[in-house]
């Protein structure tokens, strides 16, 4: 009896492992059906090495009370308002200079600067540790232009980029964030994100490639934020690089950011 | 052998459905996790990982100290380990479930789980944890089954076994050590970026481990006929004293490296922890508990008088495991996130749903242990005769 | 064999519970319903792709397009008829079927598929509406 019971399972476990190995045989060498379709991107989609902005943060601090970038970008992507600290969903939002900053710290800085409310949104980094960490590549930097992507269909939830991430870039919908969208203003075109994902800020991949700039760019009408590609020599970003002191957040860390501060 | 876990006294069913209560309880609670969302939890953007994985980082360490067991017996033929190794064993394979369920409850959409091995991605380091994790679970069962199984027909364990059980005992390291990467990796976490985080998570894991062994073999001898032995219980107090004393040591050159370098990112997460921050100080009262446990534990390990005296053992092991879960569990991994990455004081506390779902996942590790405890004690009852 | 008659009682309730829903929706069967095409897509009279693989494949498809667009950032898609499509499950395919509950649920209610998360993030035609519409109540 004990042997026969022994000889079952084996036998079961081999077709077990006969029939899996078989399937994925088949669906590997399984002909394409549809051989004459094919994938393009859009014809006037924007195209760079390597995404980047530079903030000018002279021009911001005259217009303290505008919050154009802020209020645009929570439109069209839709993000919703908990009105609580705790829930709370962030792309790009305002921070003041010393905790933004927190490395520049300085007992006898202009006491107005340490205050100074800067925009802060995901740096797009070069190095960028969350796309390091991530499990499922849920998190990945495009190869063709450098943004920092999220995959919302893959993420599953476990958080270790927003441990990875130096900036607090990163937001998890701790709830179903859809009724908290301001539907009057929003974005039908563009969907909302679900309970137990990260979100952060895309540099407007859906905007790219149809040839638009990112929301918060447009929106600024005193045009404090500049995009363009650091690759290219010739590109705005580049020549406000040449022309003025900039710096990064947390340089030190060596995840070289792609998002510029004039100060 | 599992048919042993089917017949028991009163008191053992007792236990049994006191444990499936709690496991209901957690259950329930986490239907609603599920349904509405981690939102349930303390959680914020801030602080992005709370009790579930506190309980998970401890735990590993709970299951990987299982080699201390392992070591003297099949390397050194220390054969007073061999009544207990097996204990040992299903210790590090009910641990090793409870890790793995702490980072499903966890996940916020637990129903991709299997996404990690959809898409391997060898440069996470969750992704070789699952991979060292699941391993030792496998090693562990099968060990600890192959070796129960030949000692119930009085028979020396089969020969396939050994190379298995040589592989457990670097196994055991690995998986402290990866889990210990998951932290000690990540730029701009001050508390979490230091080289000795492997070696301490090791050290403290090579105490809270033992001393829940021994909490446990005091137990199991005033519970059923099978008595672990004196000389092996002290054996592993001694093993719990010098792992505690490295454990302790390497956790005041954390506190040398921060508060003499003066490095403010370095020192703001001790300050938080053990003396608040800008007013905040909620973990104040627990990290000054472990400290008072620790030295209380010590106190009474150190002196071969007391150490050997079993109930003073006891009370030594309790203030070890409880210690140990506060440090590495709770102050470790909450104390990684204060401040934020904005030099903000942010804090966290547990809700009740969290806790129940954690005392739920708890329960289910001890409902294993028991089950598997259950069988080995009954089969070593059976070969005493 | 000990117990046997423990056993093959015990097996006769296990396979009882196990066909439990084929005895309680015997003789209920329903004809499969046939998804209904909004006008629009009446009008266009082709799908992305021909009728018989949008059928049996349009998962399969829907997967592809969003790989594709969000991973490889490809968000036109040429089908095999040569005709090209911007890759959006939310604009494109709802954009023409815009009766999500007689062409989509119709058949998914039928066979039981109906664990499906995309209207978790993606607005369906119905919810569209509220977005649209400026000064609703909530």
């Amino acid at each position: 009896m004990g042997c026969k019971r022994r000889e079952f399972l084996k036998i079961a476990g081999l077709s077990t492992l006969a029939g899996l190995a078989g399937k994925s045989a088949y669906e590997l060498l399984a002909p394409g059906e549809l051989e004459a379709s094919q994938f393009m991107s859009g014809g006037q989609a924007l195209e760079a090495e390597r995404w980047a902005m530079v903030i000018d943060m002279k021009k911001c601090s005259e217009q303290e009370e505008c919050r154009d970038c802020i209020d645009v970008c929570r439109h069209v992507h839709n993000i919703p308002d908990f009105n609580n600290p705790k829930d709370e969903i962030k792309w790009i939002w305002k921070s003041p200079f010393q905790h933004a900053f927190p490395e520049q710290e300085s007992e006898f800085v202009e006491e107005k600067l340490k205050e100074l409310p800067f925009i802060v949104l995901c740096n797009h980094c070069k190095n960028p540790p969350c796309v390091r960490v991530c499990p499922t590549q849920a998190t990945f930097k495009r190869k063709k232009d450098g943004v920092v992507m999220m995959d919302y269909h893959r993420c599953i939830g476990c958080r270790f980029c927003m441990a990875a991430c130096p900036y607090g870039s990163r937001s998890f919908n701790w709830r179903d964030p859809r009724p908290f969208v301001n539907k009057e203003e929003g974005n039908p075109e563009y969907p909302t994100r679900t309970k137990g994902v990260v979100e952060k800020c895309t540099f407007c991949d859906e905007r790219l490639a149809v040839g638009k700039i990112p929301a918060c760019v447009e929106a600024c009408k005193e045009k404090v934020l500049v995009f363009g590609d650091l690759d290219n020599p010739n590109s705005e970003v580049r020549e406000l690089l040449r022309t003025n002191y900039t710096i990064r957040r947390k340089p030190e860390l060596g995840t070289e950011p792609s998002v510029f501060y004039i100060v | 052998m599992l048919e042993k876990a089917l017949t028991g006294s009163g008191k053992y069913w007792g236990w049994i459905f006191f444990l499936l209560a709690v496991i209901g309880v957690g259950f329930i609670f986490y239907l609603q996790q599920l349904s509405y969302g981690l939102g349930i939890t303390g959680l914020s953007r801030d602080v992005s990982w709370g009790f579930y994985i506190a309980q998970f980082t401890y735990l590993v360490g709970v299951a990987a100290s299982a080699v201390m067991l392992v070591i003297p017996y099949y390397l050194h033929n220390y054969k007073k380990f061999g009544r207990i190794t097996v204990l040992g064993e299903f210790l590090a394979v009910s641990a090793v479930t409870m890790c793995i369920l702490f980072i499903f409850v966890d996940l916020g959409q637990p129903f991709r789980v299997m996404n990690v091995i959809l898409h391997p991605t060898p440069n996470s380091v969750m992704f070789w944890d699952m991979i060292v994790l699941l391993g030792y679970f496998m090693l562990n069962i099968v060990i600890a089954w192959a070796t129960l199984g030949a000692e119930r027909k009085s028979a020396p364990p089969p020969a396939w076994i050994k190379p298995l059980i040589y592989l457990s005992i670097p196994w055991a390291v690995s998986i402290h050590t990866v889990t210990a990467f998951l932290y000690a990796g990540l730029p701009g976490r001050h508390l979490w970026l230091t080289a000795i985080m492997a070696a301490r998570f090791l050290a403290s894991a090579f105490a809270s481990g033992p001393a829940l062994l021994i909490i446990i073999c005091l137990i199991v001898r005033s519970q059923t006929r099978f008595d672990p032995g004196k000389e092996a219980i002290q054996t592993l107090a001694k093993i719990v004293t010098y792992a505690m004393l490295t454990n302790v040591f390497f956790l005041l050159l954390e506190f040398f490296t921060a508060f003499y370098s003066k490095i403010p990112g370095h020192m703001q997460p001790l300050q938080y922890l053990f003396f608040g921050l800008e007013g905040h100080g909620k973990l104040v009262p627990f990290m000054w508990t472990f400290v008072v446990l620790a030295v209380v534990g010590l106190g009474l390990l150190i002196p071969p008088s007391s150490r050997s005296n079993e109930n003073l053992l006891a009370v030594a092991a309790i203030a070890i495991v409880v210690s140990t879960w506060i440090d590495k569990g709770m102050g470790l991994v909450v104390g990684g996130f204060i401040p934020n990455p904005f030099e903000e004081v942010v804090e966290y506390a547990p809700t009740l749903p969290e806790i129940s779902i954690t005392l739920g996942v708890w329960a289910i590790g001890f409902l294993v242990l028991t089950v598997l405890f259950k069988v080995a004690v009954s089969v070593k009852e059976e070969a005493a005769q | 064999m000990h117990d046997a008659g423990k056993i093959i009682a015990g097996l006769m309730v296990f396979i009882g519970v196990m066909t439990f829903p084929f005895w309680y929706n015997m003789g209920k069967a329903s004809p499969a319903p046939e998804p209904e095409l909004s006008q629009k897509a009446k009008q266009e009279n082709e799908c992305v792709e021909p009728k018989s693989f949008m059928k049996t494949s349009h998962m399969q498809l829907l997967n592809e397009w969003r790989d594709t667009a969000v991973r490889e950032d490809l968000r036109v898609y040429v089908g095999s008829n040569g005709k090209s499509h911007d890759i959006s499950l939310q604009n494109t395919c709802l954009g023409c079927h815009s009766n999500k509950d007689k062409f989509c649920d119709k058949c998914h209610d039928f066979v039981g598929v109906t664990q499906l998360y995309c209207w978790d993030c993606h607005l369906e035609p119905k919810e569209k509406e509220l977005w649209a519409v400026k000064d609703a109540n909530f």
